[in-house]
């Protein structure tokens, strides 16, 4: 088992923002922000809301493009002009409340906008595979579903995001941006998200975090990026802080 | 319980029910004519005008916007075919073909306007209702001197249109409008396109979320258009049955027809805020339609009626669909 994780590190997802500044018109959103972030890990953005951590989502998800400085993959530079483009990259961003469509149906949530087609000349959408698949991704996140025909709005909200999770990995994400993931849920609900979070680390995907809830940051992550007023303040590895430490840095 | 619950929550339960509801009614009040196969002719043939553009209707409320220019544009096209083939002397097939190309435009220029202008197309294609049915009034009396034209069926073509739009099929000595195979022809294509397509997916979630479609790569602003369009071609079909059928034009053909096939669709559970609809249940919305109007006249019931009827239909509709959202949306 050792070894096979081992094993899996080859193809490390570095993720690198060298001195990025981004404005809209005279308000500075972001300034000299420099971070990286490695596969297997989960990297926690923290800071206050208007501190910058939305511009900084949408630059690494492909919405924005900074001002200045350079976004790495790998080494590589790289520039995404849509969230399409950094998807295809392997940069997925799963959203507080636009991850999942309710009135829609669960395989059709899955697969939405990268349908599965039957082979011949009317390249129908397969929905059997689609329902198949749906169905067998979801088990991997421990959650049998019974129809996948249900509306995705009758999945309990810690199901809703964990959806979305799945549906990013199975599109062959390898970073995963998880904006408040947890933040309008209870804490059962929480909790489901948050074991479905770690076991991610495990898969040796990039997990890019952004919370408010300091506790559970602290809990879950391997690296922490501490943003205030457009500035990355602090950068800690998880030994060189503790809950406390965040807190006072954050000012809760 | 689980096979009822799973009845109850399809779009086009509220509209099944319904149905059967003012065929039975019908049935009992008006069965002399109404049973007889000549009734059941004329609410299919009824039926089946409103059914082909409550199909492009439906596709494009579920996609989230609304097209009130249709009935002017039904209006516009078959003023515009008479005018070439007649004033012009055109053949008609030809004449058809250049309104349909100037009826897409319109439909075309109407959706550019609405995604690039971000305003509610509602607003949009009610200013569109009105330029349309303006110019064509406008125009014709600048041209003819008259709002109505008939002789079409003398010019060259017609025959040919005629046998295409407007024959009919004779079944056990009635005839039978081919207007009514177009429809299910259209139900079936819609039918196709939502439920079996990718482009179907996208249309859904057009509606149901813009937000979340951008995120997903959908390009909402080219289906939207591409609706806009289908919805000027489905009035420009509606208006070659017409020409064919009264063998003329009238300035104001197809007035109310853009809520009649709104009303139609709603009836048959689509959300008029979009991203939820059944095409199976706009064909249950367009029979209900057709049978209401013609039940009244064979129920000898003064016609005046047919407006309440369908009003409380719709309002009926509207608050079942309106549980349905509570109970799905709300926690969005």
């Amino acid at each position: 088992m050792e070894v096979l994780e081992k094993s899996t590190f080859m193809n490390i997802n570095q993720l690198e923002l060298d001195s990025i500044y981004k404005n809209f018109g005279n308000v500075k959103a972001l300034k000299n922000i420099s971070m990286s972030t490695s596969s297997g890990q989960i990297n926690c953005i923290l800071g206050d809301n208007g501190a910058g951590k939305s511009t900084l989502v949408n630059i690494l998800s492909g919405v924005f493009q900074q001002d200045r400085g350079e976004y790495k993959i790998d080494g590589e530079v790289v520039s995404f002009s849509s969230p399409m483009e950094a998807m295809s990259a392997g940069i997925s961003t799963v959203y507080q409340n636009l991850a999942i469509i309710p009135i829609m149906n669960i395989y059709r949530n899955f697969f939405l906008g990268q349908e599965p087609t039957k082979k011949g000349f009317l390249k129908t959408f397969d929905k059997e595979s689609a329902i198949k698949t749906t169905i067998e991704e979801l088990e991997k996140f421990d959650i049998k579903l019974e129809n996948p025909r249900r509306a995705a709005g009758t999945l309990s909200g810690g199901e809703r995001q964990i959806l979305a999770i799945a549906r990013a990995l199975y599109f062959g994400a390898k970073t995963l941006i998880l904006d408040e993931p947890t933040s309008a849920l209870g804490v059962k609900e929480s909790n489901k998200v948050v074991d479905q979070i770690i076991s991610l680390k495990n898969q040796n995907i990039n997990v890019i975090l952004i919370s408010h809830n300091i506790d559970q940051a602290f809990m879950l992550g391997d690296k922490f990026f501490i943003i205030k007023n457009g500035n990355m303040v602090e950068q800690f590895d998880k030994e060189q802080t503790s809950v406390d430490n965040l807190r006072t840095i954050l000012g809760k | 319980m689980i096979l009822s619950k799973g009845i109850f929550s399809r779009p086009e339960t509220g509209a099944l029910l319904g149905l059967v509801f003012v065929w039975v009614f019908f049935a009992v009040f008006a069965h002399n004519g109404f049973l007889s196969i000549h009734g059941v002719k004329s609410y299919l043939q009824v039926s089946s005008e409103i059914g082909i553009l409550a199909v492009g209707v439906a596709l494009l409320m579920i996609a989230g916007e609304f097209d009130l220019s249709i009935g002017s544009l039904i209006g516009f096209s078959s003023m515009s075919i008479t005018l070439l083939t007649i004033e012009a002397n055109m053949s008609m097939p030809l004449a058809s073909i250049i309104t349909l190309i100037m009826a897409v435009f319109i439909g075309y220029c109407n959706g550019v306007t609405v995604v690039k202008s971000g305003l509610p197309s509602f607003i949009i294609t009610l200013g569109s209702l009105f330029i349309v049915r303006g110019l064509t009034i406008a125009v014709t009396k600048l041209i003819t001197g008259r709002t109505q034209i008939g002789g079409i069926d003398e010019s060259s073509g017609y025959g040919f249109m005629h046998s295409i739009f407007s024959r009919n099929i004779t079944i056990s000595g009635v005839d039978f409008p081919i207007s009514i195979l177009w429809w299910v022809l259209f139900v079936f294509l819609g039918y196709f396109v939502l439920n079996q397509t990718q482009i179907g997916n996208w249309i859904f979630a057009t509606g149901a979320s813009k937000e979340s479609s951008k995120l997903m790569g959908i390009p909402i602003r080219n289906i939207k258009v591409s609706l806009f369009m289908l919805t000027a071609f489905c009035a420009w079909f509606i208006a070659v049955i017409q020409v064919t059928t009264f063998s003329g034009a009238d300035v104001l053909r197809g007035e109310q027809k853009e809520f009649i096939s709104i009303i139609a669709v709603v009836i048959g559970g689509t959300l008029l805020t979009g991203g939820y609809g059944s095409i199976i249940g706009v064909m249950i919305g367009s029979l209900i339609f057709g049978i209401v109007k013609q039940g009244i006249i064979f129920a000898g019931v003064d016609a005046d009626w047919f407006q309440v009827f369908m009003g409380v239909m719709l309002v009926s509709a509207v608050l079942v669909n309106g549980s349905f959202r509570k109970k799905y949306i709300h926690e969005y």
